[in-house]
């Protein structure tokens, strides 16, 4: 999220979990796609994902990029949502002993990342335990 | 009749103990418990602040209001510590809910009191029937100087309230506001942390402002203090909720479900509106309830609410406030303590 218009293309998805699922096969897509990489459909409708879900695998992040040194280290999973979209994410508030792979995970909205002393704040979703 | 239609709380789970921080500045453990009155306070992790925990405790208000939240017409953040100096944190917040672009925002800014001046402006557009629902948060994480007595008790914690005239939790009977020009603590700016009047933030400001409000709205409603079942007054530590009841005429039970501070701190704008969200948790249909904030430079908001039948429905929508608080919690050492509060200065 380097640039403040990046970050407000963003917003819909980052604070709301808006996505679009393909009115003809069902498929649903985070962030939402034109067209169904599926089916081709053009008709896709507006829906949001589920903010609860299972841990499918994560890693901990003990050398990470130079603006989350301070988080580090931390632990980042992808998480199956209960309607099925996979989600990648950090996760926040368990201890690493505590993290297990199928154990249940909540969407929170916090602050993901600063743009250094002086720049925007950009805020998003992280996991936390349900 | 113009209400509360739903309430939400949220608390980080990161705690750190009287102890610890007496530790560190060699400070006498049990007289700072026994004066304040305190245990433990509650402490933001590095990536939560004012706006994180306000949308948090919204969408738990929104959970218990059923309503859809484009039809919020007002987005109000009360605190001290907007995260920035330029650019509003209601923004965010309305957008993180879907109540943009039609809603009217602010942010609000009164020392300990900022989260019931919006709870006030808001309540007050819902019954001048300018708008249908409006939402207002009192949210803080608050910062005291190492080694100053206020290190023990500034907290993180965040309270939000949905008000409307349709399937009211709570109807808002009463309100009145008292304030003043004192000066008993302030923050300059460019200042990172307030500066207080020691002894002259009691009795010629939090003392006499809340029973100048508690008098006047019970005047104004003809109640006097054995007519409520639950008083909520602000609490920067445990001691001054207590003794400002006791001049008032308010026995220990009324004020103790709502008194949070002994394991919370003082979450300055989420202060009293978090006692009032532990309080409606255990209230039941009838039962009256009054609160009264207290903001240094200084003022108080009073409100007097009368609880209906519809709290049983919507209670345990969300997670109780008293559970979020004795559960869940990691503690802290000073220095993790310190590096999440950016009290450690690194190189550039």
């Amino acid at each position: 999220m380097p640039t403040p218009s990046r970050y407000w293309r963003e917003i819909p998805q980052r604070y709301r979990f808006e996505a679009n699922q393909c009115t003809k096969c069902q498929a649903k897509f985070f962030p939402p796609r034109l067209i169904c990489p599926e089916c081709k459909n053009k008709e896709l409708e507006e829906t949001k994902i589920e903010e609860k879900g299972k841990l499918l695998t994560y890693t901990i992040i003990r050398v990470p990029p130079h603006q989350y040194v301070d988080q580090a280290p931390f632990a980042v999973g992808i998480v199956e949502l209960d309607d099925g979209v996979k989600l990648t994410g950090q996760i926040v508030d368990c201890d690493f002993d505590d993290l297990k792979i199928g154990m249940r995970l909540k969407l929170e909205f916090r602050k993901v990342y600063q743009e250094g002393d002086s720049g925007i704040l950009c805020y998003g979703y992280k996991f936390v335990p349900d | 009749m113009q209400g509360i239609v739903g309430y939400g709380a949220y608390i980080p789970r990161n705690r750190i103990k009287v102890e610890e921080i007496a530790k560190v500045w060699g400070a006498d453990a049990p007289s700072y418990k026994r004066g304040l009155m305190l245990e433990e306070k509650s402490v933001p992790s590095p990536d939560q602040d004012t706006i994180t925990m306000s949308v948090e405790a919204s969408k738990n208000a929104l959970k218990r209001a059923k309503i859809d939240p484009a039809e919020i017409g007002a987005v109000y953040i009360g605190s001290e510590s907007h995260p920035y100096a330029v650019k509003p944190s209601g923004t965010v917040l309305a957008e993180a809910l879907g109540a943009t672009p039609e809603a009217h925002t602010a942010d609000f800014e009164f020392a300990c009191k900022a989260g019931t001046e919006g709870m006030y402006v808001a309540l007050s557009l819902v019954k001048a029937d300018e708008i249908k629902y409006g939402l207002a948060v009192g949210a803080d994480t608050s910062q005291g100087a190492p080694g100053d007595a206020l290190e023990y008790s500034a907290a993180a914690g965040a309270a939000s309230f949905i008000f409307g005239k349709e399937n009211i939790v709570a109807k808002a009977i009463e309100t009145y506001a008292y304030m003043t020009d004192t000066p008993d603590f302030w923050r300059r700016e460019y200042q990172y942390y307030p500066q207080h009047g020691g002894r002259f933030t009691g009795d010629p400001a939090y003392f006499k402002h809340i029973t100048g409000a508690a008098k006047g709205i019970m005047d104004k409603a003809g109640m006097k203090p054995a007519d409520f079942d639950y008083v909520i007054f602000h609490q920067p530590n445990g001691k001054f909720p207590f003794r400002v009841g006791k001049m008032l005429g308010f026995q220990k039970e009324q004020i103790e479900p709502g008194w949070l501070v002994n394991l919370l701190g003082n979450t300055y704008s989420g202060s009293s509106p978090l006692g009032l969200t532990s309080t409606l948790d255990i209230s039941k249909s009838g039962d009256m309830i009054l609160i009264v904030s207290y903001g240094s430079g200084a003022g108080s908001d009073a409100f007097i609410f009368e609880v209906t039948d519809r709290i049983d429905e919507v209670r345990d929508l969300a997670p109780k406030t008293r559970d979020v608080l004795e559960n869940n919690r990691n503690y802290l050492e000073y220095g993790e303590y310190a590096k999440f509060r950016h009290k450690i200065k690194k190189a550039d």
